[in-house]
């Protein structure tokens, strides 16, 4: 097995290009934590140091710009070994465009290392400006020099829960201080500051790279959490999702003569959804075939609540529901929702509460005061007074069935008695 | 099957069956960011799977099931338009690197952000068109519960046997909708193989063995691995465009082109003598099926077409719809998208089309065009 992680000393970068530096001294910082090439995952982002690729003997995976250090994580949650190293390079544009992946990271504190090449703008597109650009930075979208400050990545990751964060210069030998990243448990950032030859160092000349980061008063450092690093903590899960799904026997008697579809409409947070279920698991006690589905504006907990039920003795494939057979309105929220087509209707029944205006319709009307028992339990109430008063099914399957999904409890189930014998 | 369940009569919505057969098909991770009408497959998935990370958005969602399909694991999300959008980049991603990955998409009614709890069928054309290069990316389409349940299986085989990223489509009303349902009718689903290289000679890993090279994950320490998603050659190494760089993202193609005629699934009702032919997938062929019933009751004529395997487009729709006089495809759309999969622009005068946006196609409505 080859031990050397880096496999040419010849590097494909421009002449005076901080990213020969970077590369070989992150390999040295690896060699020096005892590293062997195959432990280590590389992920590269796009820009000039995303060529490195070929160069290495480690793993290595080339992703999209900006997003290697999601893609970095990615890794980090499926390694079982925690002898792998996850290192990624990304450049001053692959931070500003993956931002929020690096502050994710950083605040999961995953086991990896990201390293930021900040050569202060985008070499490989034609020296644009970067977020990290520093503040009168000149590049070629802005030869007066950059007239915004640029992120301090450094700030933000520390901020964000990173256990380790350095920004140094890159000049001289780095690998000792690369080796304290690489070695750190939990995430860590080094931002290495550089200037890009082939734009920057033209556009700024005479200024020095200690200089121009003096300036930016983003001065070299490092800044420590004592965090705890990132583990999996899954929750319990469930061996069989099928399990979890409550057997439903035909233990009562229906008397539905053909399919029938149900509208049962009244305001979000009156229990519409739970009266559509118990009538629905009551009909298939009766050995009902059904559908049911909910509809409710975006914000679920104001405005109207409508189930569609379809009832039938044989199986279900269409479950839309046009003009309905019966539509039962427990309050101006449902009926304002379903008004066009109670409207349309040229049969069938309107069960409708008794405080609301009844709607012209071909259908039989039955009014009756459905939130006198609470508006809470309209719903439930409405549902039962139409098992009573159609016999699709029994009131009792469906007494059976709030007992059996344990709602007994919550309703006033002697007063709601009562009240249908009324 | 487990025994226990065995004739097991339940309330379900497909959401649940979906994540099931994914999660015993090998499925072994959930990755999501939540949406509607995903949500449910978001809360099941993250009851079932093995592990479950919630991402802060879709592009991060893509990204770390990347990452874990790197390391051998087999992810699953779900979205929908909006969240998908987001992906697309990620999903080319995955698609060049040759990650097996399941990506449920559960289409509500756009553009944009549409309505989010109003089912569709309007994604057809942008998951054909959504890959640079016009590569196809293997979808499959549920048209009920079973479907639920035998095609999410399949999506792992495929996703695995293909070293691919594979879309499971459906719509609002397939996943959320509960219904009545006897568990008897599931078939049995064994975990799908995660065929590793195991030979100690050099690996490369886009060196294709029957257009599919041979899959490593980066957690081993026998061979260096590489994944790419830039043009490279057989060994993973970024290439402008040589002529072995080339040869692969062309394999790219020829590779889901051939391999997906061994997924091809689809219903066909023929009826003797019919020279009308009805056509629909996902949550319209629910209505079809009612309309075919009642057709054929009136005394019409009526064979029915139900595609679930919609890309790469398999010739044999085509040879199909070519054996009938009038052909009538039903689609949640005002725009005939499985047609333009099928003939693109130019439309043959004998094919017909209903279509519906905010409200799902009545089989009432399905009749009258194919009486027509």
């Amino acid at each position: 097995m080859n031990t050397q992680i880096l496999k040419t000393a010849s590097l494909p970068y421009c002449k005076g290009c901080g990213h020969d530096l970077i590369a070989k001294h992150t390999v040295k910082g690896l060699e020096k934590l005892g590293y062997l090439p195959l432990d280590v995952i590389m992920v590269t982002d796009i820009g000039c140091h995303g060529i490195i690729d070929k160069c290495l003997n480690t793993h290595t995976v080339h992703g999209l710009h900006g997003r290697s250090v999601a893609l970095g994580a990615g890794i980090t949650f499926g390694l079982e070994n925690p002898g792998k190293k996850v290192v990624v390079f990304i450049g001053d544009g692959g931070s500003t465009i993956g931002l929020q992946h690096i502050m994710e990271a950083a605040r999961l504190n995953l086991n990896m290392t990201v390293v930021v090449h900040n050569n202060m703008l985008y070499g490989m597109t034609g020296g644009q400006t970067s977020g990290l650009t520093p503040q009168g930075f000149r590049t070629t979208t802005s030869y007066e020099g950059n007239p915004f400050d640029g992120y301090d990545i450094c700030a933000l990751s520390n901020k964000a829960g990173a256990s380790y964060v350095s920004r140094i210069l890159g000049i001289g030998d780095i690998s000792d201080k690369m080796a304290i990243a690489l070695g750190t448990k939990g995430f860590s950032l080094v931002e290495i500051m550089e200037i890009c030859p082939s734009y920057g160092v033209k556009l700024n000349p005479k200024r020095k790279l200690q200089e121009v980061v003096a300036a930016s008063g983003k001065e070299p450092g490092e800044w420590i959490n004592q965090r705890r690093t990132f583990s999996h903590q899954q929750g319990k899960k469930i061996g069989n999702l099928l399990e979890k799904t409550v057997e439903i026997k035909k233990t009562f008697k229906h008397y539905l003569k053909g399919p029938k579809s149900v509208v049962l409409s009244g305001s979000a947070g009156e229990g519409v959804q739970l009266a559509a279920t118990l009538l629905s698991k009551a009909a298939m006690r009766s050995g009902l075939s059904i559908t049911q589905k909910g509809s409710y504006p975006v914000t679920v907990g104001v405005g109207f609540s409508t189930a569609e039920i379809n009832l039938s003795q044989k199986n279900i494939n269409f479950h839309g529901i046009g003009v309905p057979d019966t539509v039962i309105i427990t309050s101006a929220d449902g009926l304002a929702h379903n008004k066009k087509r109670i409207e349309l209707m040229q049969g069938g029944t309107l069960f409708i509460d008794s405080s609301l205006e009844v709607p012209p319709t071909g259908a039989k009307v039955m009014q009756h005061n459905f939130r006198g028992i609470g508006a809470r339990n309209a719903a439930i109430y409405a549902v039962l007074f139409f098992a009573l008063k159609t016999g699709f099914i029994s009131t009792e399957s469906l007494f059976k069935t709030i007992e059996e999904e344990g709602k007994a409890e919550k309703l006033p189930i002697t007063k709601i008695k009562e009240a249908l014998v009324e | 099957m487990h025994e226990q369940n065995k004739g097991k009569r339940v309330m379900i919505d497909g959401s649940r069956l979906i994540i099931e057969s994914l999660a015993r098909a090998g499925a072994d991770a959930f990755i999501g960011y939540p949406i509607t009408p995903a949500n449910l497959l978001y809360l099941y998935g993250s009851q079932r799977m093995d592990l479950m990370f919630s991402a802060p958005d879709e592009i991060t969602t893509l990204q770390w099931m990347s990452g874990l399909s790197a390391t051998g694991k087999l992810p699953v999300t779900a979205t929908s338009f909006p969240g998908f959008a987001l992906m697309i980049e990620s999903i080319n991603m995955a698609y060049m690197m040759e990650l097996p990955m399941v990506i449920v998409l559960v289409q509500r009614l756009g553009p944009a952000t549409g309505t989010a709890t109003c089912g569709a069928q309007g994604d057809l054309l942008l998951l054909k068109g959504m890959m640079s290069g016009g590569h196809p990316l293997p979808v499959l389409s549920t048209s009920g519960f079973e479907d639920c349940w035998e095609l999410s299986e399949k999506a792992v085989e495929v996703a695995l046997k293909l070293r691919t990223p594979v879309v499971l489509l459906t719509s609002k009303e397939e996943v959320m909708t509960q219904k009545s349902f006897s568990l008897e009718k599931l078939s049995a689903i064994t975990p799908k193989e995660k065929p590793f290289y195991n030979l100690d000679c050099e690996y490369k890993s886009y060196k294709p063995t029957d257009l599919v090279p041979d899959f490593l994950p980066v957690t081993q320490e026998k061979h260096q691995v590489r994944f790419n998603a830039s043009t490279h050659d057989q060994q993973g190494i970024l290439q402008h465009s040589n002529e072995e760089a080339m040869a692969n993202t062309r394999r790219l193609e020829e590779k889901v082109v051939e391999k997906m005629k061994d997924f091809l699934f689809y219903e066909l009702d023929e009826q003797k003598g019919a020279q009308k032919l009805l056509v629909a997938y996902g949550i319209s062929s629910q209505a079809a099926r009612d309309a075919l019933k009642a057709l054929r009751e009136a005394g019409e004529k009526v064979s029915l077409l139900i595609p679930k395997t919609l890309l790469p487009a398999p010739d044999g729709y085509l040879e199909i719809f070519n054996l009938y006089n009038k052909v009538v495809i039903a689609e949640e759309s005002i725009n005939n998208q499985l047609g333009d999969v099928i003939y693109g622009r130019c439309k043959p005068s004998h094919l017909h089309f209903v279509g519906s946006i905010g409200k799902m196609i009545t089989p009432e409505e399905i009749m009258k065009e194919v009486k027509a």
